[in-house]
């Protein structure tokens, strides 16, 4: 077993890498969420799982591939991808911000605590996943597959795939731009203020509604780019992926330590590691409760998961 | 707006003891006799009528009532309660198939099971902040499906068939499809956990509870052991969910995994809060309502479940106490705290 685990290490380790990466995008739209308005995005799931599906719609119906078509390669290639990419992103920000409109903004204004929202949050969700399950007939649907997915390198003995290179690359982009924006921008400053302590936020002039519906935004910005790169590593989705990637991205999200952008970077790759390694040795049955129980051990002893919470450090 | 609680509070408490015995005495008729009503508007189109009171809608009932001292009446936010139906479901199944005890042997039996991994998995949990004690309840339930679903001898995907019907007593026999026999005992059931939960409230234990819902830290201050408290709150919640589970084997007479997943979970959760946390009429009348909703709009089939999603949203929205809220004097409290 050890001596197997030896020989396919690497090879699992960059498995497990790319769905870290994964992980980490959704874990951004829930801890953005959370860092600003303390609450739970019940819906960034289905969020996600709209992405992927925005993804298969530029593939499928725009670009007109089917599985028999051939390989994009080149300038075309590239145009797919970036199109594809952006539109998931576009769909998944967008419907962020109605789902932060429809569900939470009214709730937010009464005061109404943190279960009523999670309520609406979750009657949005199902609406979403219900809609979509209704319009694909409860079927996966399937993403043709525009690129070639060859191996561009070696290391030790694994492959390197290029579409996992694609997604942990664009991955640390999008995550270098998000660090960016949230501590340079003035955008960003306003949302780290708001999380800090949204009544001296208020009261220093900052357009609340403003605040939130940018951090739902960028959040579902995030989440959507997962979708796509869900929808490029395992080519097919269907209206239900949502739940189980939801759980766990937002498990790798609680792990870093909710509300703590750098937080769900390695909490998203702990756990992307961890799943990985631990289907290998237990059999893909388990891994969620081996995720779990890392979990309640972590929180049991670092009850602000491992690296703190909160967008800013400090907690009012 | 109109308030159905405080209205309702009014009556009641205007009333002498014989208006209060005749009140409930009546309410308990109409209760017992809607299995009677199968042929009205009450008819639900696809599902038999009578099955549907069984479960979901008492069944709910019961749990939410459970779920309610968890959520509503200490402020803890429990997203895996399946975890203690399937419990009490696996013993009942389990104990059923493989030894001579019947239902009523079994399930104190469930119940202690129940309590005992809410012991387990509460004294570890509750020691954190209520957001992780949501995420981890969450994983609680699905560690226990997940085991259900892989372990040889809990029947893995199959599940367990062949579980006892209750052995009769006092002359009424529970056959299978008797869906009346089944409701009217759950009907006690449920008038027991709102006799448990009821007499509990006006005592300490109640009190501890609405200390700790409104400031956990100041009722530590004022020497409210809160620890202690939230772990009996969690126990006692557990207790009717595994009560609610040894029911439900016993009436199914086959489980299965898939009968235990986190959307049951979030459906109790969505009972408590949409019928109003903290007041027990509310969660009852939420259960009732979002136990029979989904099957009464079947008509719609394929869509019911986005409809039921829809009057989620836009009932939250509008009424975001729920149907009956706690009373007026709690809500104060809880207003005044979070400006």
């Amino acid at each position: 077993m050890i001596g197997n685990f030896l020989d396919q290490f690497w090879s699992l380790t960059f498995g497990g890498l790319s769905l870290g990466f994964i992980y980490i995008l959704i874990a951004l739209g829930y801890t953005m969420v959370y860092g600003v308005l303390r609450m739970i995005n019940f819906a960034n799931s289905e969020i996600f799982m709209v992405g992927t599906f925005a993804t298969i719609i530029i593939i499928r119906d725009v670009f007109k591939f089917t599985q028999l078509s051939e390989y994009a390669t080149g300038f075309r290639l590239w145009l797919i991808l970036g199109t594809a990419l952006i539109f998931a992103m576009l769909v998944s920000g967008v419907l962020s911000v109605v789902v932060e409109i429809v569900a939470y903004r009214r709730l937010r204004r009464m005061n109404s605590g943190i279960l009523a929202p999670l309520i609406s949050a979750i009657g949005v969700s199902m609406v979403l996943a219900e809609s979509v399950r209704i319009l694909t007939d409860s079927r996966p649907v399937a993403s043709p597959r525009a690129m070639e997915k060859k191996f561009i390198g070696q290391f030790f003995d694994a492959g390197i795939r290029i579409d996992n290179t694609i997604i942990v690359i664009s991955t640390l982009i999008l995550f270098v731009i998000l660090i960016t924006f949230v501590n340079k921008t003035r955008m960003g400053k306003a949302i780290r203020a708001v999380s800090m302590n949204p009544n001296a936020a208020r009261l220093m002039g900052i357009n609340i509604d403003g605040v939130v519906s940018a951090t739902f935004l960028v959040g579902g910005l995030m989440t959507g780019a997962a979708g796509f790169f869900y929808a490029l590593k395992y080519e097919n989705t269907s209206s239900n992926i949502g739940f189980e990637l939801g759980i766990a991205a937002f498990t790798a999200a609680i792990l870093g330590g909710i509300g703590n952008i750098k937080g769900a970077f390695y909490g998203g790759l702990a756990l992307g590691l961890l799943e990985t390694y631990a289907s290998f040795f237990l059999g893909t049955q388990w891994k969620a409760v081996t995720v779990f129980v890392v979990l309640i051990l972590v929180l049991y002893t670092k009850p602000n998961g491992l690296f703190g919470e909160a967008l800013t450090q400090t907690r009012a | 707006m109109f308030n159905l609680r405080d209205k309702g509070a009014e009556i009641w408490e205007s009333q002498g003891r014989v208006g209060r015995v005749a009140i409930a005495v009546g309410a308990v008729a109409i209760v017992a006799a809607l299995p009677f009503m199968g042929g009205t508007f009450l008819n639900t189109p696809v599902a038999d009528y009578e099955s549907v009171l069984v479960y979901p809608i008492a069944m709910f009932v019961l749990m939410a009532i459970g779920l309610n001292i968890v959520i509503g009446k200490s402020g803890l936010l429990d997203l895996g309660y399946v975890a203690f139906f399937a419990i009490g479901a696996y013993t009942m199944g389990l104990l059923g198939t493989k030894t001579d005890l019947n239902t009523w042997e079994i399930l104190p039996i469930g119940i202690a099971m129940a309590m005992f991994s809410g012991i387990i998995l509460g004294v570890p949990a509750l020691k954190l902040r209520g957001d992780y004690l949501a995420i981890i309840t969450l994983g609680f339930g699905e560690i226990v499906r997940i085991v259900a679903l892989n372990l040889g001898a809990l029947g893995r995907s199959e599940g367990i068939q062949g579980i006892p019907t209750p052995p009769g007593i006092f002359g009424i026999e529970y056959a299978f499809d008797s869906h009346r026999i089944y409701y009217w005992t759950l009907l006690i059931l449920i008038m027991f956990a709102i006799w448990m939960v009821r007499r509990l409230s006006v005592r300490r234990a109640g009190r501890a509870w609405e200390s700790i819902r409104q400031d956990e830290d100041v009722a530590e201050l004022m020497g409210v052991p809160t620890f202690k408290y939230k772990v009996w709150a969690f126990v006692l919640g557990a207790s009717v969910g595994g009560a609610a589970g040894v029911f439900y084997a016993s009436k199914t007479l086959f489980i299965a995994p898939d009968n235990f997943t986190l959307q049951i979970s979030i459906l109790i959760l969505a009972c408590v809060v949409f019928g109003g946390m903290g007041n027990i009429w509310g969660v009852i009348l939420g259960a009732v309502i979002l136990g029979y909703l989904p099957d009464r709009i079947r008509f719609i089939s394929d869509a019911r479940l986005l409809v039921f999603g829809l009057v989620l949203v836009i009932m939250m929205n509008l009424r975001p106490d729920g149907l009956l809220p706690r009373k007026k004097r709690e809500k104060v409290i809880v207003k005044k705290e979070r400006s």
